[in-house]
């Protein structure tokens, strides 16, 4: 018996899953994958500020937008920290990478502990932001996810040609008259997006491969940038919707790990149809 | 008009300088930038063109490079890219006419048949919709020619366009830079074949971390001016 409830959150996690396969086609062409990885884990610090914020003014914790907030403005933050160190010349991008993803998690991790222990703060359900628990989502999270994901999608679309030239020649397409730190920046942003869209229901842990799997198996199917957009954008909205539904069936299941299980399995199927 | 005039040019790596105070005029024509390895050819290119930081001052027709932003072509290196970018030929020429047809929405079919026209003018017309993983190197180095064909500029700025080409390509590639010069055109080129500098160019630029010697090469590629900028050694 699937309720009302249980339909809108498949829909905000297909939403999501088609966002990420949008996003995720310019994020793997431009090499951002691993940025993506510390902004994701860079976000629950943010998450759990935010939530005993809400709890010391007396909001309700529960509340999606506030604590997503919380968690663009830290994903934010590491991604500055990264640019930060690698800006001195003496720390490759790899080891800030490492670096300010571990920190922050770490960070996030013990405020999370703190936060446990603060009843009105715990409400909030914060360890499910780790790995993703799309049944603890209520239809007006749902909305909100699926909104922030179909703005990625529009914005994604509405940039394609600048995207595409950044990815392929950014000093050509520099020369060609395009604002590259300014596109480079949107990029980062819409990367950033998907992943805070994607915190409640798949996690911090596993929104990259959200990013990373339906572009790569889109990729070994194609040699064109429209069609891989659009194989992406289809993949990750198969992974995202049989996911949630999975997760659904078996209650016990992280949303999270189900959907980027199903994600595995495109990929494998590509892997195998392309040798075939 | 003088396509390129460069005033104190500087470009510095870190704390170690890779151009120091270059002043040059280019000419109308074809001109070879030549000089040794780390003699700073490309960086000069990137410089004037503002795609490295400098210091001094590059005019290109009298202009800023933003007001002339439209007049210029660029072809980079071949290896500045990554050809396994999922594009066909087509596609990649295509990006030059962005500048005109502005960044939203699909190309109009208009600017397409220009790009595929560059791709003819290049001898690649039948590999237009071939992904460009695909292609071999000469004909990777053509696309890229195709693309600056495609910004229909009236000075070209080309980062070695001979290199590691096969003999086809070379041809072609020749041919190409003795068509624009007939049709008025001026090109700027970093060479590395020194023999054939006076076959194919006009003009010379030897470089190295500055100026050894500027002009028509008649007058500037001599023995005593190649010895100057590579060292003993090469010049017999």
């Amino acid at each position: 018996m699937i309720g009302h409830n249980t339909i809108v959150v498949v829909l905000g996690c297909a939403a999501l899953g088609i966002a990420a396969g949008a996003v995720g086609c310019f994020a793997l062409l431009r090499g951002r994958a691993l940025l993506a990885d510390a902004m994701g884990h860079a976000a629950l610090p943010g998450v759990v500020l935010a939530a005993m914020l809400g709890a010391a003014l007396g909001w309700d914790t529960r509340s999606l937008p506030p604590l997503l907030l919380g968690g663009a403005l830290a994903g934010l933050a590491g991604l500055w920290c990264v640019q930060r160190l690698t800006a001195t010349g003496r720390i490759r991008q790899d080891a800030a990478i490492a670096l300010v993803l571990a920190s922050f998690y770490a960070a996030g991790v013990v405020g999370l502990s703190i936060a446990q222990a603060w009843p009105a703060a715990s409400q909030a359900g914060l360890s499910r932001f780790i790995l993703g628990q799309a049944a603890a989502m209520r239809a007006e999270d749902a909305w909100a996810a699926g909104a922030l994901a179909a703005l990625c999608l529009v914005t994604t679309l509405a940039l394609f040609p600048r995207l595409a030239a950044l990815c392929f020649d950014p000093e050509f397409a520099q020369l060609s008259g395009l604002n590259i730190r300014a596109t480079d920046h949107a990029l980062l942003g819409l990367v950033l997006m998907v992943c805070v869209a994607g915190l409640p229901a798949v996690g911090l842990v596993l929104v990259v491969a959200l990013l990373v799997l339906p572009a790569a198996t889109a990729r070994l199917l194609t040699a064109r940038l429209p069609s891989m957009f659009a194989l992406s954008c289809v993949a990750g909205g198969a992974a995202g919707t049989l996911g949630a539904l999975i997760s659904a069936g078996h209650a016990g299941w992280p949303t999270g790990a189900a959907v980027v299980l199903t994600g595995t399995c495109l990929f494998t199927a590509a892997m195998l149809a392309r040798r075939g | 008009m003088t396509p390129i005039s460069v005033t104190g040019l500087s470009v510095h790596y870190r704390d170690r300088p890779a151009l120091l105070d270059i002043n040059w005029s280019a000419q109308p024509g074809l001109t070879a930038i030549i000089g040794p390895n780390g003699a700073g050819k490309s960086t000069l290119l990137k410089a004037m063109l503002g795609l490295v930081p400098s210091e001094g001052e590059t005019r290109f027709f009298g202009s800023t490079l933003e007001a002339a932003r439209d007049r210029l072509g660029y072809l980079p290196q071949r290896q500045s890219v990554d050809w396994d970018f999922p594009a066909t030929a087509l596609d990649v020429v295509a990006m030059a006419r962005r500048a005109r047809s502005g960044w939203w929405g699909r190309l109009p079919r208009a600017e397409r048949e220009a790009a595929r026209h560059a791709l003819s003018e290049v001898g690649l017309a039948e590999l237009a919709d071939r992904p460009i993983g695909e292609l071999s190197g000469g004909q990777q180095q053509r696309v890229f020619l195709a693309r600056a064909l495609a910004q229909n500029a009236e000075l070209l700025l080309m980062d070695e366009p001979l290199a590691a080409v096969d003999a086809a390509t070379e041809r072609t590639i020749i041919d190409v830079l003795k068509r624009l010069a007939k049709a008025g055109r001026s090109v700027v080129a970093v060479h590395h074949d020194l023999a054939s500098v006076p076959q194919i160019f006009e003009h010379a630029l030897l470089l190295n971390g500055r100026v050894i010697a500027a002009g028509p090469v008649a007058q500037v590629f001599t023995p005593a001016t190649i010895a100057d900028t590579y060292g003993p050694g090469l010049a017999a």
